[in-house]
């Protein structure tokens, strides 16, 4: 029946209709705070970090060494059996060239999120973080940063380590 | 399958796609329940039941929203349900409402879907961050873009594909959406590859004119079971199929070049609808196309295409509205606006006025007897098919 209908419901407005009081609003601001236990899991992994090391459990039934680490296997859906220490080199899985923050404003020097998949673990297994020294400009990035690169992370000074993701500043290309 | 009613869409409704809407969530809801049952020819009193989708609480700022949504919806006095998978959500909504009939608890139910993004500031984006792991994601700054950014790069190096090939999803779809008369104010237009390419860089490999935008909007359909349709119409449109899977939320433990989740959906939908060679019994496909990569990303995951082919099959004007598999004809995401929930039902909507030869301007070369819509979402894990067949 679309193809009958002139003119659908809706009365888009403008910013300008905002700005300028055209429409009225109502405004409210979140004030919510929250504080999260890591769990038992995370808990010993950001420990790890604290003492500069990855940590990693390892399922017996399917066999996967797995990071970001939890206490069951959820393929074989059942609790897994051990902590591994596993290495703090990888390779990079996929990464891109950020210019947004969190609330789409812009930023002049990129950051480089990307996927490590981490040495030790079962092959493409890792976790998210940055990549540093890699250049500034997209071009230089683009031609410094492949997938596949071996990468090494680059730890916090132990004394400002806080037992957080960020107790690894960012991982860095390494000879492989 | 051991279901007790065949079902048929027999309406739908849609309002338009706007940036920001003067009409709240609730008046939007409203519009399109209102349209899609008068175009069945019902009215409220005649919906047994009333399904809602909506996506994070957050946009609004209102929680328990299908509650606040229901009035405007018709869900009131009458089995009310959401359902909300992410970006998966409009096309499951109609899964969800599918169900409210085939198990013969309901001849008819109608189905509401809707989003409005724009009351967050400074920007929705910001509402996205709450989605993200708070202790091994969020502290890095991670933001929506990102982790799209990071599956596109890993498509595109698996396949070698060059970005000028992923252009092509804009510049289809964006030019098929001039035909959509709902479509957002300056989303749909006449690009070249050369525009898309030159647009701004947000997040590398994704530039902004290979993101959908944030949209206000709804959308509805009204479902029956076979014992209405056929009192009511002569061109009952069928849900002949319906699947969905959810994959690991573990994401960087699985390689992302391939939506596995998408297949398993599909494959579901497609047993169910007796379909043995999707890319012959399969007329035209509403894809879901948030990003541009996502549009040739999800054909190979519905197998629509062989793994790394939908760039060839694109580059060669087969997903063209001319062309023997038309892909996204109604402009898609890219092409019409990305209301969340909405953008999933106006998806399947399209598909219903195509089987209908109702699609207007829109309406696809070739003879369709079958098309299917498709949506993704959560942490890139979860896909949502319904193939709708005449």
């Amino acid at each position: 029946m679309s193809h009958h209908l002139k003119e659908f419901p809706g009365v888009p407005l403008k910013d300008s209709d905002i700005q300028e009081g055209k429409v009225l609003t109502t405004r409210w601001e979140v004030k919510a705070e929250y504080a999260w236990d890591t769990g038992v899991a995370l808990g010993e992994f950001f420990a790890g970090l604290k003492d500069g090391r990855i940590l990693a459990r390892q399922c017996d039934r399917c066999g996967r060494i797995v990071v970001p680490p939890r206490m069951f296997c959820e393929w074989c859906h059942r609790p897994n059996d051990r902590w591994v220490e596993v290495k703090d080199t990888g390779r990079v899985n996929t990464f891109s060239v950020s210019f947004v923050l969190w609330d789409a404003s812009r930023v002049k020097v990129p950051s480089v999120p990307a996927v490590i998949e981490i040495d030790g673990c079962t092959p493409g297994v890792g976790f998210m973080h940055l990549l540093g020294n890699v250049g500034t400009t997209l071009e230089e990035i683009l031609a410094r940063v492949k997938i596949g690169m071996p990468v090494k992370a680059v730890w916090r000074p132990a004394s400002e380590r806080t037992g957080a993701i960020t107790d690894i500043v960012h991982f860095v290309p390494r000879e492989g | 399958m051991g279901y007790k009613n065949r079902v048929a869409v027999l309406g739908a409704g849609l309002t338009k796609f706007m940036r920001r809407a003067q009409e709240t969530g609730k008046e939007l809801c409203f519009e399109a329940a209102r349209m899609a049952l008068d175009s069945a020819g019902l009215e409220l009193k005649d919906m047994e039941a009333v399904v809602m989708s909506t996506a994070p609480d957050a946009f609004d700022g209102v929680h328990m929203k299908g509650e606040y949504l229901a009035d405007g919806a018709g869900g009131f006095r009458r089995p009310y349900m959401r359902s909300y998978v992410g970006g998966g959500s409009g096309v499951f909504s109609v899964i969800h409402g599918w169900y409210h009939v085939a198990s013969g608890h309901f001849d008819t139910c109608l189905v509401v879907a809707e989003e409005k993004m724009s009351p967050c500031m400074p920007h929705p984006q910001a509402a996205f961050n709450a989605i993200y792991d708070q202790f091994t994601e969020r502290p890095l700054g991670v933001n929506l873009l990102w982790i799209f950014a990071l599956e596109m790069n890993r498509y595109m190096q698996v396949h070698k594909i060059p970005l000028e090939t992923i252009s092509l999803v804009s510049v289809k779809n964006k030019k098929n959406g001039l035909d959509h008369p709902c479509a957002q104010a300056g989303i749909p237009g006449e690009y070249t590859v050369k525009d898309i390419m030159d647009s701004e860089v947000l997040v590398w490999p994704v530039h902004r004119l290979m993101v959908s935008p944030v949209t206000d909007a709804a959308a509805a359909v009204v479902l029956v079971s076979e014992r209405v349709a056929k009192r009511m119409t002569d061109k009952p449109v069928w849900v002949e199929g319906v699947g969905w899977h959810l994959d690991s939320s573990y994401w960087t433990n699985r390689d992302l070049y391939y939506p596995k989740y998408v297949e398993y959906a599909a494959r579901m939908a497609y047993r169910m609808a007796v379909i043995t060679d999707p890319r012959k019994e399969i007329h035209l496909a509403e894809v879901y196309d948030p990003f541009a990569y996502k549009e040739l990303h999800h054909m190979e995951g519905l197998l629509l295409a062989d793994k790394g082919e939908a760039p060839r099959l694109l580059e060669k004007g087969v997903t063209q509205r001319d062309g023997d598999l038309p892909v996204c004809p109604s402009g898609g995401l890219m092409g019409v606006g990305n209301p969340i929930a909405a953008a999933g039902l106006m998806k399947v909507a399209e598909v219903f006025w195509q089987l209908r030869g109702e699609a207007g301007a829109r309406q696809v070369s070739r003879p369709v007897k079958r098309g299917l819509a498709q949506a993704w979402g959560d942490l890139m894990q979860v896909g949502t098919v319904v193939v709708l067949g005449v």
